[in-house]
């Protein structure tokens, strides 16, 4: 029995444990059709061209893990950004961890979908928000037909949110094989501001599919900050979906650190329903061997007098291959719009492989968009600098790797999510670098 | 200190220097002067170890060892420091850091553990006061954004943090008011010592009126042609490089 098959025959089993008389189970229902329909992407599909699931998909994954694990907190405390006070939202193997988590309904609510999908209280919001930005494709979709536990945040009007929230998810490896569909849902009213960092990370060899889906809605002059950290292990992969809604003058930025794992594919979405609306979406990639990380964006540009801003650095050593396929759609009524796209690449050797296309889509003349992507080696002049002051070449490309994805960055608001990506960045490359960023 | 003896050079296969012969002893100050396209900058990227340039014939000895297969960071280690005319911005890392992570380098390829932080802390405050370079400079990303004086102090802060032994400063006074150049100068000049040495590299001879040479080589279609004493600065100045290409018949 193929995955697809396995998935499908499985949802009978999983109506067992979810309340099928809600107003959810009816999307899941049809959720589970549209899978049916559609199946998993192929490299048919544009979209797909350069990504194919086939090697991960192979493998007999357990959909819902038998056992409950638990895991001790000072070995995966490296897994969180831990030197910040920040709630806490962990999941091991799909499972919720009240023991590790710090979640919270005092003034915000930051805890569990399990939860926010049972309880009336939380209905006015799932009934307005759930499952209506998710696109129908097929992965979308059999995430949605599964859905039933992940992060829930809703943050009203007014909140300037105290600390960081970490959504984490854990794999054990006590299953063979794993695949998981987390679904997220964060909600920030009026006005309110909040930073969110997810990481999902393996913690043995047995394989693992994440496929994850996160709709994030920005009210008016909201503040979201996105920090996704990628560094999971080689025989681990994730397909993150992430769609984001923004209304009149809201701000999101979604920050993609993609340094480990399989295969990554990254299909993130804005929707820009309003006017003076700021998005932002950049992500630094240093990958190797046969790594494969995927960055699938669409910036979608619907009312005037918005801005949007993607900047992709990637750095490809070994047989890796990278993918960037940006598409920025301008509305005939979007005038005013400024759209700016960048996607720069190095190649460490020549084997490895960067396939970067962008996409735009323009109906409205008044406005300005700029794309432009590069691919090419370290500057040798740069480098010769470096040497000549003593610096040994190895530590000096290391350092012209650093500031060649430095301006990503910049845009980072926690210091301390600046440092642990510059750590990750030197262990990558492979050096000690006696100096922070 | 550092003897060349007879030195060919070339890049992609253009033959640039054409037998150079030039020593240089603890405690002198060399200016090496000659119209654009003459061979300086080669000389100092071939002595500092660019490695796009090819040594074809002779050899560079530094304190004795033929440096010829060392890369840059290793003659770097032994003490050879080139400023350059155009240093290479590095965005997000600070000059501080940088040093740092040169002085360290070097260190460890001597054996020697990490530079105390607080000891790194004394000597950035000594060499920046030494040199008037405001504190909050050190904080900025290397040379990201600096002005063609800043860049040029910059240089010459680096030197001053790494104690060369034989230092070269390519064009230094190139893009310099006559107030930046003063400090770069002055600069230099503070740091100089009966064993250390100084090659200026220079199209005009106004740096020499601060940075005063023991000799001057007039290098021309990649050969010294004429050496002298500070006078032959005052001299190209007065007539010019034509004069010495008619004479060498050029």
């Amino acid at each position: 029995m193929d995955l697809k098959e396995k998935l499908v025959s499985s949802f009978m089993v999983f109506e067992d444990n979810v309340d099928v008389h809600s107003p959810v189970h009816d999307i899941r229902t049809e959720a589970i059709k549209n899978f049916e329909a559609q199946g998993f992407p192929t490299k048919k599909q544009e979209a797909w061209k350069y990504t194919s699931l086939n090697s991960i998909l192979k493998h007999d994954y357990s959909v819902f893990p038998k056992n409950e694990n638990a895991l001790e907190f000072k070995d995966i405390k490296k897994y969180f950004i831990h030197d910040i006070d920040a709630y806490k939202i962990v999941f091991i193997d799909g499972k919720y961890s009240s023991y590790l988590s710090q979640t919270t309904h005092e003034g915000i609510d930051v805890c569990l979908m399990s939860s926010a999908l049972s309880k009336p209280k939380y209905r006015p919001i799932i009934e307005n928000y759930f499952n209506k930005i998710a696109p129908k494709d097929g992965l979308s979709s059999l995430n949605t037909a599964f859905s039933a536990e992940g992060a829930y945040i809703h943050i009203p009007k007014n909140k300037l949110v105290d600390k960081p929230i970490q959504i984490i998810h854990f794999s054990t490896g006590n299953e063979a094989a794993l695949m998981l569909q987390p679904r997220n849902l964060v909600v920030v009213d009026e006005n309110s501001h909040v930073q969110i960092i997810e990481r999902h990370q393996s913690l043995t060899d047995n394989p693992v599919l994440t496929n994850s889906v996160t709709e994030i809605f920005a009210d008016r002059r909201a503040i979201v900050d996105y920090y996704k950290i990628q560094n999971d292990r080689q025989t681990a992969s994730l397909i993150d979906n992430t769609f984001v809604n923004q209304k009149d003058e809201s701000i999101a930025k979604v920050h993609t650190f993609s340094f480990g794992g399989k295969l990554t594919r990254n299909n993130l979405n804005f929707y820009q329903n309003g006017e003076r609306i700021d998005s932002t979406m950049k992500g630094i990639t240093i990958i190797g061997d046969k790594q494969h990380v995927d960055h699938n964006t669409l910036v979608h540009h619907i009312e005037p007098n918005c801005e949007s801003h993607q900047d992709y650095k990637g750095i490809f050593n070994d047989n890796s291959t990278g993918v960037f396929n940006g598409k920025v759609v301008v509305e005939k009524e979007a005038q005013k719009t400024n759209a700016f796209q960048a996607n720069n690449n190095i190649l460490i050797n020549d084997k490895a492989t960067i396939n970067t296309k962008p996409q735009l889509e323009i109906f409205a003349d008044d406005v300005k968009c700029s794309h432009g992507c590069t691919i090419g080696q370290l500057d040798e002049s740069a480098m010769f600098y470096l040497r000549s002051r003593g610096i040994p070449e190895k530590e000096a490309r290391a350092l012209l790797m650093f500031a060649f994805s430095n301006n990503v960055l910049d845009s980072v608001t926690i210091p301390e999510i600046k440092q642990r990506i510059t750590k990750i960045i030197a262990n990558k490359l492979g050096v000690k670098i006696g100096f922070e960023l | 200190m550092l003897k060349i003896k007879d030195l060919h050079a070339s890049v992609d296969d253009k033959s640039i220097l054409k037998g150079i012969n030039l020593e240089v002893k603890p405690g002198e100050v060399h200016a090496i002067m000659g119209p654009n396209g003459s061979g300086k900058s080669t000389l100092a990227a071939v002595i500092a170890g660019k490695e796009e340039y090819e040594v074809d014939k002779g050899e560079i000895l530094f304190e004795e060892e033929n440096i010829d297969e060392l890369g840059a960071e290793e003659r770097a280690h032994k003490g050879i420091f080139l400023s350059f005319q155009y240093p290479v911005e590095i965005p997000g890392v600070s000059v501080t850091n940088f040093m740092r992570t040169a002085i360290n380098e070097t260190r460890k390829a001597k054996g020697l553990d990490d530079m105390p932080a607080n000891e790194m802390l004394k000597m950035i405050r000594d060499k920046s006061e030494l040199l008037d370079i405001d504190r909050k400079f050190l904080s900025r990303s290397l040379n990201e954004g600096f002005s063609g004086g800043e860049k040029k102090r910059n240089e010459i802060f680096q030197m001053a943090m790494l104690e060369p032994k034989l230092a070269i400063l390519d064009e230094t006074d190139s893009g310099l008011d006559i107030d930046a150049l003063r400090i770069v100068a002055n600069g230099v000049n503070k740091l100089k010592s009966k064993d250390n040495a100084v090659i200026v590299i220079t199209h005009y001879q106004r740096l020499l009126d601060h940075i005063i040479p023991d000799f001057v080589h007039v290098l021309h279609n990649g050969r010294i042609v004429k050496s002298g004493t500070k006078e032959l600065a005052h001299e190209l100045e007065a007539k010019g490089y034509d004069w010495i290409k008619e004479e060498v018949g050029a």
